[in-house]
């Protein structure tokens, strides 16, 4: 049982001696694990961001109250700009202040740019291992082709959603033409690039009307988009944009009064359910691995809107949390390599059920969810960004249906 | 194509271009009177929007329109007075770079003063819904007034796209402020002034004006046109610390295309730039096609296909930095401008 001793961990280290002495519990028990969050706390895609950090640092407290492990977690900001070569000067910061644990979701390219220096950084100085838990970046790529032993996946991928959201519409007659608008970068290239294999398989004889590539955060005026959308006469648009890119899309066709139903990856960010609160048009889809109505989320969503007056929409920080806990414990102990070597393959209580981290490439397996905006009703309650409305579900997919294969050979540590 | 969506784009990209008319006017009056290229011009317009953001949550928007443009005039003015003057006899580089550091004083104060986040700044109620909506029905085109009529969603043909009033407020808004300037510059004994200082400084002064103050007033003048813009731009788009930057590479690349210092040249170039944006974005249209047309053969194995085949849509957003260098290529002065290079 090697204890890593750090001046800065010494008082816990003496609290978890003296807790060992008793003989009822494990080594690490009592240690505080710091947790280096980075994602953009400025620019265009700050309001998502803050959220985030109130979002781990919340759970870090649920958690603190009782986890599988007995350990402390706590979480600190870092403002990676959404950018990938910031992601690479925060990582350096984070591990220079002996964090060993790195959270980061926004921007397919931070992920594959921060998982790429974390596995360099592993290899070069053993004994200083990082963890990355990527929580909401989902680019295939990052569990297949680029995948890493050190990077863990807590969202469910393009590929798993894409197979989710095919299989619902394959039984909704109605769509007929789809018209696809995404953001410019790995994650909107593989969304769209997803969704024409999955819906060509099911289901043949839909259209796509259009398809466009638009700059990441760049675009402040959809109105031309809109015109477009239109113009090409689809009956339905499916989209993976998130942030501002995604509200500002939505308020540009609200303005113009565009009918088309939406499918959504991420309709319940920050900024998006008070742009959708007045929505004239189509049904407003979401596929997402969560809803307002479970059963398991109603406290926390609730104590959240309280403390913040804003809402807890990233269940990942959950299951993130729930994931270092059981894997702390299997290990017995809080050093990176063995927790990452319990946490590949475990499974633990996700806030949906039991979750699967897959030994295979590190993509969590998990229930996908379609869920649709809706009025709030008695039965679900929750009213997102006051607006009276709510995600309410419509499918779920369970682990096994939503799963998908993959060509990840990683290396393992010995 | 159909008649509905070019009248929409041609709207869209009216509006667009009109907006970009408020920043650039006051940036090519203050660069044609001073000879300064004020860097800090879209952060004058940023401090506009967030400045009528708060007057709007005390006092009402209408306020806020009328109120934010002088105040940041005043704080123009005051800039110009207290810091630009005292660098002014060392020559454009220092006025330059005490422009383009203010810009950054300016961001930093803005995000410790109104946070990091977007602000929730809304049109007012009475313009938030659509003014007119175009109707396309196999049978031709219709207007009507308002919401959407009930043919809407009683005919299954119908397309109906509405435009949504504060648009066009914002639109009317420039169309005001356009006249306004130019009866101000060629109809008023102010104009005159400013006109003559323009090119005669020393004359002016002999004959007992007060050039300082003139140059003070055009500074803070174009700074309040950028504000008005500001609080216009604000509300239409989004409030957020990276709205300066978003319009500041822009704005320069309509007063170079225009022609530096020209007036009628920042129109031409704003609303040319707003109206190519509108419908390159709706065009998937690539070079590989116009080869295509041309009756050649392009594939995938045609060399640099990647390039050929990027879309119209894909490019939009470079466009006007293109033209910017295509201008700068082939005639340095701008389209209607007077000075070489």
């Amino acid at each position: 049982m090697a204890l890593q001793f750090k001046r800065r961990l010494f008082g816990a280290t003496v609290a978890a001696t003296a807790l060992l002495s008793s003989g009822l519990v494990f080594a690490q028990a009592g240690q505080t694990v710091k947790i280096a969050f980075m994602d953009p706390l400025s620019g265009p895609f700050a309001v998502v961001g803050q959220n985030q950090l109130k979002s781990w640092q919340f759970m870090a407290e649920h958690f603190n109250k009782k986890n599988a492990a007995g350990v402390k977690f706590e979480v600190v900001g870092f403002d990676n700009k959404a950018s990938p070569q910031e992601s690479l000067n925060t990582l350096k910061a984070a591990i220079d202040q002996g964090i060993r644990y790195v959270v980061q979701g926004n921007g397919s390219g931070a992920a594959a740019a921060i998982s790429d220096a974390v596995t360099k950084h592993n290899e070069r100085n053993p004994g200083q291992e990082v963890v990355f838990l990527n929580y909401a970046a989902v680019d295939p790529a990052l569990t297949n082709e680029r995948c890493s032993f050190w990077h863990f996946r807590l969202d469910a991928d393009t590929t798993m959603k894409m197979e989710a959201l095919t299989s619902y519409m394959k039984d909704q007659p109605n769509i007929k033409s789809v018209y696809l608008i995404n953001q410019n970068y790995a994650h909107g290239q593989q969304v769209a690039r997803f969704f024409k294999e999955g819906i060509q398989r099911k289901r043949p004889d839909v259209k796509i009307a259009g398809e466009d590539l638009h700059p990441l955060g760049q675009v402040k005026d959809f109105a031309p988009f809109i015109a477009k959308i239109k113009a090409s006469g689809a009956d339905t648009v499916v989209t993976g944009n998130w942030g501002p890119d995604m509200t500002l899309l939505i308020k540009a066709a609200n303005d113009a009064g565009l009918k088309a139903g939406w499918y959504l990856y991420y309709g319940g960010v920050s900024g998006t359910p008070t742009a959708l609160a007045n929505w004239q048009g189509g049904p407003v889809r979401q596929v997402s691995i969560i809803h307002n109505g479970l059963k398991s989320i109603q406290d926390i969503q609730n104590d959240y809107k309280k403390r913040f007056n804003d809402d807890w929409y990233t269940g990942q920080t959950y299951n993130g949390l729930a994931l270092l806990a059981g894997a702390m414990a299997q290990a017995k102990s809080t050093n990176a390599v063995a927790v990452a070597k319990a946490m590949s393959g475990i499974k633990v209580q996700g806030f949906n059920g039991e979750i699967e981290m897959r030994r295979l490439d590190h993509q969590l397996q998990q229930p996908v969810i379609i869920s649709e905006w809706r009025k709030a009703t008695p039965q679900v309650s929750y009213s997102v960004e006051n607006t009276g409305f709510n995600f309410q579900e419509v499918r779920t997919l369970p682990p096994f249906v939503a799963s998908t294969p993959t060509s990840c050979q990683m290396k393992r540590p010995s | 194509m159909d008649a509905s969506y070019l009248l929409i784009s041609t709207l869209n990209g009216l509006s667009v271009g009109l907006l970009l008319f408020m920043l650039a006017s006051g940036l090519t009056l203050i660069f044609s009177m001073m000879g300064v290229l004020n860097f800090a011009h879209a952060s004058f317009y940023m401090v506009g929007a967030y400045v009528a953001y708060s007057i709007t949550q005390a006092i009402g928007f209408w306020w806020g329109l009328l109120l934010a443009p002088p105040i940041v005039g005043l704080m123009g003015a005051a800039f110009e007075r207290f810091a630009l003057r005292k660098v002014h006899k060392f020559g454009h580089v220092p006025e330059l770079l005490i422009t383009f550091g203010l810009s950054y004083i300016i961001l930093e104060l803005v995000q410790l003063v109104w946070g990091r986040q977007a602000l929730d700044f809304r049109p007012p109620e009475s313009l938030q819904g659509p003014l007119f909506t175009i109707v396309q029905l196999p049978a031709g085109m219709q207007l009507a007034w308002g919401s959407p009529p009930l043919m809407c969603r009683e005919v299954a043909e119908a397309i109906c796209t509405t435009f949504p009033a504060f648009r066009a407020f914002g639109m009317g808004v420039a169309v005001a402020m356009l006249i306004g300037v130019w009866l101000l510059l060629t109809r008023t004994r102010i104009g005159l002034v400013i006109q003559a200082a323009l090119t005669h400084p020393e004359a002016v002064e002999s004959l007992g004006h007060n050039v300082p103050r003139v140059f003070m007033g055009v500074f803070g003048g174009g700074t309040a046109l950028a504000a008005l813009a500001g609080v216009i731009g604000g509300a239409l788009r989004v409030t957020e610390p990276s709205m300066a930057l978003a319009v500041g590479a822009v704005v320069f690349a309509v007063i170079v295309i225009g022609g530096m210092g020209s007036l009628a040249g920042a129109f031409v170039a704003s609303v040319g730039l707003g109206i190519i944006e509108s419908f390159a974005v709706g065009s998937d249209r690539s070079i590989a096609d116009a080869l295509r047309f041309l009756g050649m053969t392009v594939n995938e194995q045609t060399f640099g296909y990647a390039v050929w085949s990027v879309k119209t849509s894909q490019i939009a957003a470079i466009l006007p930095y293109l033209l910017l260098v295509l201008i700068l290529i082939f005639r340095p002065k701008g389209l209607f401008g007077t000075r070489e290079g």
